[in-house]
């Protein structure tokens, strides 16, 4: 069945309208884009929706009691909980550098979890 | 490290603005640049912005605050700028003096030939919007709460309303939500959203978070904490709507209302503000009213990228090295004149070099203790003697003068001082 999808462009700061017409989960047409991430941001949100997200885990000994952590790529929107309960349980130890992998290829997604900053010791 | 008397560019603040700038100010040609910095480490606020989003217009590329902080950090150490940490700027003179203090030193002066402002900006609070009601404990700015739950480790509270659509309001519901914290609603007195649209997707519809539009606090209810806020709608002319009153029960009330640039060291620095935005104005080099003193980034106006505050910073740093230049350079021309065996004063104190390839220049002096008998008026560069003049005596109540000619420059030009003395002959 043909519909149309309103949806927000999250690619970058601008947040293009999109209208997206869609027969099931093919895509058949985006309006409103400004560029042309604006239709891979429709193909993956209407086939497999995923998000960059951030949090913390805690450091040892570390200069501040936290580390801020990132997902290097997006990840699927469904593991967003479950990979945040992952990282309560990491616990790292000061000195650590910017790029240290804490969670490698999480939940076999291929996608791993780093640090986003130097955490130097007390 | 050893802190020096005169530095060509003195950056105030060490978030994106002041480490651009300082980046940019080394990379001009700065000898000298020193960053003061009140926290105890670089990065600003970016520290605590640990969402990604940053970078793409300069990098290219999506990095979380610290990310893109830290690669600032990297060329600021590398590129060897001075650092002051833990450094609180007390005043600034239009004559670009820096008084500031510290644990470790003290109270200290320092000199800037350029100074960049970069002390970006600060949240807007519960008294600037005045909410009427208790004022328990949990009412706290956005940016606050963003702090202690990805800085320091705190939560904030279990229940939250937030007031405001701006981007940390939206940014930390989604992020108190991750934690665990139930995030009742988002209001926004506006009728429309303040922060950008794509932090509504992901922040708020991603979550199903609330939003309300025309919305307010009215009330905030709780005695040693908050325990509800009464959230109203407003009509076109910002007045509530009777009836449309709702008891929102919560723990917290986060604040996001607005960013104010900080200004308080501008004003005493005699830099004239624009009205409008709250920050200094600024000529396209980003030089405020006051010549050698520079803004860049949030202390000017808010932005909403990251991206646009390192731009406009790279060429605030940019112009303020290049002004230092030229001052430094005007300094090196200029040769002291000290006054040496009896000789009381010397006027000019200095005199620009340059000058006498042009046309001879006459120095003009008093005498401490007369001298009646024949005496040299004697100008030295250390054991060099650069030119004398006889005088049959001399007396304090008399002006002595002794002309440097068009023929001394060469002696001149490679003086650090020239000491003037008058000895018997």
């Amino acid at each position: 069945m043909e519909e149309t999808k309103k949806m927000i462009c999250i690619s970058c700061p601008q947040g293009c309208s999109l209208d997206v017409k869609v027969d099931g989960s093919i895509i058949l047409k985006v309006d409103g884009a400004s560029c042309k991430q604006g239709a891979d941001y429709a193909e993956h949100e209407i086939t497999d929706p995923r998000r960059m997200i951030a949090s913390t885990v805690r450091v040892k000994n570390g200069f501040h009691p936290l580390v801020p952590v990132y997902t290097k790529m997006p990840i699927p929107k469904n593991m967003i909980i479950d990979v945040l309960t992952e990282l309560r349980k990491v616990e790292l130890t000061a000195p650590v550098e910017l790029g240290t992998i804490v969670i490698k290829n999480v939940f076999g997604t291929g996608i791993d979890v780093i640090t986003s900053r130097d955490m130097p010791t007390q | 490290m050893l802190l020096k008397n005169v530095y060509d560019v003195v950056v105030i603040g060490s978030g994106p603005g002041g480490l651009a700038a300082a980046v940019a100010a080394k990379k001009e040609g700065a000898e000298d640049v020193l960053i003061i910095e009140r926290d105890v480490e670089l990065g600003g606020i970016l520290l605590q912005c640990i969402h990604n989003g940053f970078g793409v217009e300069i990098f290219k590329e999506d990095l979380p605050g610290p990310s893109y902080a830290q690669r600032f950090i990297k060329d600021v150490f590398s590129l060897g700028v001075e650092i002051l940490l833990d450094t609180m700027v007390l005043d600034i003179t239009p004559q670009r003096k820096i008084y500031a203090s510290n644990k470790r030193l003290g109270f200290v002066e320092i000199e800037a030939r350029s100074i960049v402002l970069a002390m970006g900006c600060r949240e807007k609070t519960r008294a600037q919007i005045r909410i009427p009601g208790t004022r328990p404990a949990g009412v706290f700015t956005a940016g606050t709460a963003q702090r202690w739950v990805n800085v320091e480790g705190y939560m904030p509270g279990k229940q939250v309303v937030i007031l405001g659509s701006g981007d940390i309001g939206m940014i930390m519901a989604r992020r108190l939500t991750f934690e665990g914290v139930k995030v009742e609603r988002v209001l926004e007195v506006m009728p429309y959203l303040t922060g950008l649209t794509r932090n509504y997707v992901q922040c708020l519809l991603d979550f199903d978070i609330p939003l309300q539009l025309r919305h307010t606090v009215k009330r905030i209810l709780g005695n040693d904490r908050v325990e509800a806020v009464e959230a109203v709608q407003v009509d076109e002319k910002w007045n509530p709507v009777p009836g449309s009153e709702e008891i929102i029960p919560c723990d917290t009330l986060l604040l996001s209302v607005g960013l104010i640039p900080e200004n308080e060291l501008s004003r005493k620095a005699g830099v004239k503000l624009d009205p409008v935005t709250g920050g200094p104005f600024v000529d396209d080099n980003f030089q405020t009213s006051v010549p050698g003193i520079f803004a860049a980034g949030n202390v000017v106006h808010v932005y909403d990228l990251v991206d646009w505050v390192t731009e406009a910073a790279f060429q605030a740093g940019k112009c303020a090295a290049k002004h230092a230049i030229i001052i430094r350079r005007k300094e090196s021309n200029y040769v002291p004149l000290i006054a040496g065996d009896n000789v009381r004063y010397i006027v000019p104190q200095m005199l620009d070099k340059r000058n006498l390839e042009e046309h001879e220049i006459r120095l003009q002096m008093r005498v401490a203790q007369p001298i009646e008998q024949p005496v040299w008026v004697e100008v030295h560069d250390k054991e060099n003697l650069v030119a004398r003049k006889g005088e049959r005596y001399v007396r304090p109540g008399e002006m002595v003068t002794v002309n440097l000619k068009q023929k001394n420059f060469t002696d001149v030009e490679k003086a650090e001082n020239l000491t003037i003395s008058i000895i018997p002959r």
